[in-house]
């Protein structure tokens, strides 16, 4: 069955990317998460069916242990807390860096399942009712989500209220 | 022009993802020309996907990505795998032997665990590429092992096979169970491709005789000759096998055995 340990080996990257934008370039922990990852598909390869997605699979394994990440880092005292930290109270270090960390730092504003949501469908490119079987939630769910994450991000990002109000000509 | 449904806040966002079907498509730009609010909307949603993808979207280097964990060699779990019938019978006679070796459990081996099963997993997920079966071609050779002997801190040379009717095609960096490992690959011109692994390893000896193992098809010998291990895999009988492998260490034996850290 070398076959399925090839097609987990051509998806590893994608996996490592994903986890990598989850934690923001802290590298060598989402490497470890898909590490885990990789093990546990590894392990329960015998429970995927062969001829379903097995992208979807893999990623839902990746959720499932990210999401159990996130609970015991919520536990933890040192975390920042999720919700309405303003990325402009960052101290800034030079014009460059400044677009990049905002954009890690809103991020960091979002709930995490609108994180997935929004790298899900823009870096993976998943259809909206593939992201709502990875996170095992309805597509109408996904949906609001998704509209929730994007105003929230731009608002963040551009400091205003709704996207398409900024300009009147 | 009149629609019939009514253009949502999902359609705009599904517009950008490109999720649409194209009638419905159609009805969005149709929309968007007449409600600029609605384009400019669809137009910053546009912006955060460009930044997402611009900040999150490259895929880590070739030598980064991460090789898939063997299944661990112990307890229920290697059990019940063997019963799920996707353990082939030859890595399960292998591990059955390498209880009876001296050094002790299959796990324990630190060459079987970290030369062994690394080479014949870096040897299945590269030789049947097409597109990409290296990362630096062949003829730039002396780059590549120049690259390599840098990253992992040894003097790495790929040897001729040229005689035997191989052609080297090129090689990569890995990673391995704990260190770095490259890989050369070389190939026939019937397609026949063989892979040459390398790496380091705590060996705590530094020569070994061949020892021959036998995966999925793959077949290898594997050495170590001073510091670093060799494994040499390919789908070839033992015996084209180990003329290949005496054709390798008769061409490398010593080298790290000979060059003391200066």
């Amino acid at each position: 069955m070398s076959t399925l340990h090839q097609d987990i080996a051509a998806l590893t990257p994608r996996l490592q990317r994903y986890a990598r934008a989850l934690l923001r370039g802290d590298v060598a922990a989402a490497d470890d998460l898909v590490q885990d990852c990789l093990e546990r598909a590894i392990s329960r390869s015998h429970r995927w069916r062969r001829g379903t997605d097995l992208r979807a699979w893999l990623f839902t394994i990746l959720h499932n242990l990210y999401v159990n990440q996130v609970r015991r880092q919520c536990r933890a005292p040192d975390t920042v807390p999720l919700g309405d930290t303003d990325p402009a109270d960052a101290p800034d270090s030079g014009e460059r860096h400044v677009i990049i960390d905002e954009l890690d730092k809103a991020m960091q504003c979002l709930p995490a399942d609108q994180q997935e949501i929004l790298l899900l469908v823009t870096i993976e490119g998943l259809k909206y009712r593939e992201v709502a079987t990875i996170l095992g939630i309805p597509e109408g769910t996904v949906m609001s989500r998704l509209s929730r994450a994007r105003e929230r991000l731009h608002q963040l990002l551009n400091g205003e209220r709704r996207p398409g109000l900024r300009r009147v000509k | 022009m009149s629609y019939r449904t009514p253009i949502t806040d999902a359609d705009l966002h599904a517009y950008v993802d490109g999720q649409l079907t194209e009638a419905r498509r159609q009805q969005v730009e149709a929309h968007l020309a007449r409600h600029p609010e609605a384009a400019e909307q669809v137009a910053a949603y546009q912006n955060l996907n460009d930044a997402l993808t611009s900040r999150y979207g490259e895929l880590p280097a070739a030598s980064e990505i991460l090789p898939i964990p063997a299944p661990a060699p112990r307890s229920r779990r290697w059990r019940a795998a063997a019963a799920a019938g996707w353990v082939s019978i030859g890595m399960l006679a292998g591990w059955l032997a390498h209880d009876l070796n001296p050094a002790g459990r299959a796990g324990a081996d630190p060459l079987v665990v970290d030369l062994e099963r690394p080479a014949a997993f870096a040897h299945s997920v590269y030789s049947v590429e097409v597109k990409h079966p290296v990362e630096v071609s062949g003829t730039e050779q002396a780059h590549l092992t120049g690259w390599l002997s840098k990253r992992m801190k040894a003097d790495i040379r790929a040897p001729r096979l040229t005689d035997e009717g191989f052609q080297l095609i090129g090689g990569r960096l890995l990673p391995s169970t704990n260190r770095m490992a490259g890989q050369f690959m070389y190939e026939r011109s019937d397609g026949q491709r063989v892979t040459l692994y390398v790496r380091r390893g705590d060996w705590q000896r530094d020569d070994t005789a061949f020892r021959f193992a036998r995966q999925n098809g793959t077949s290898l010998f594997y050495w170590i000759d001073g510091s670093l291990g060799y494994a040499l895999a390919g789908e070839l009988d033992r015996e084209q096998l180990l003329k290949l492998a005496h054709a390798v260490h008769g061409q490398l034996h010593g080298q790290n055995a000979v060059k003391p850290p200066l």
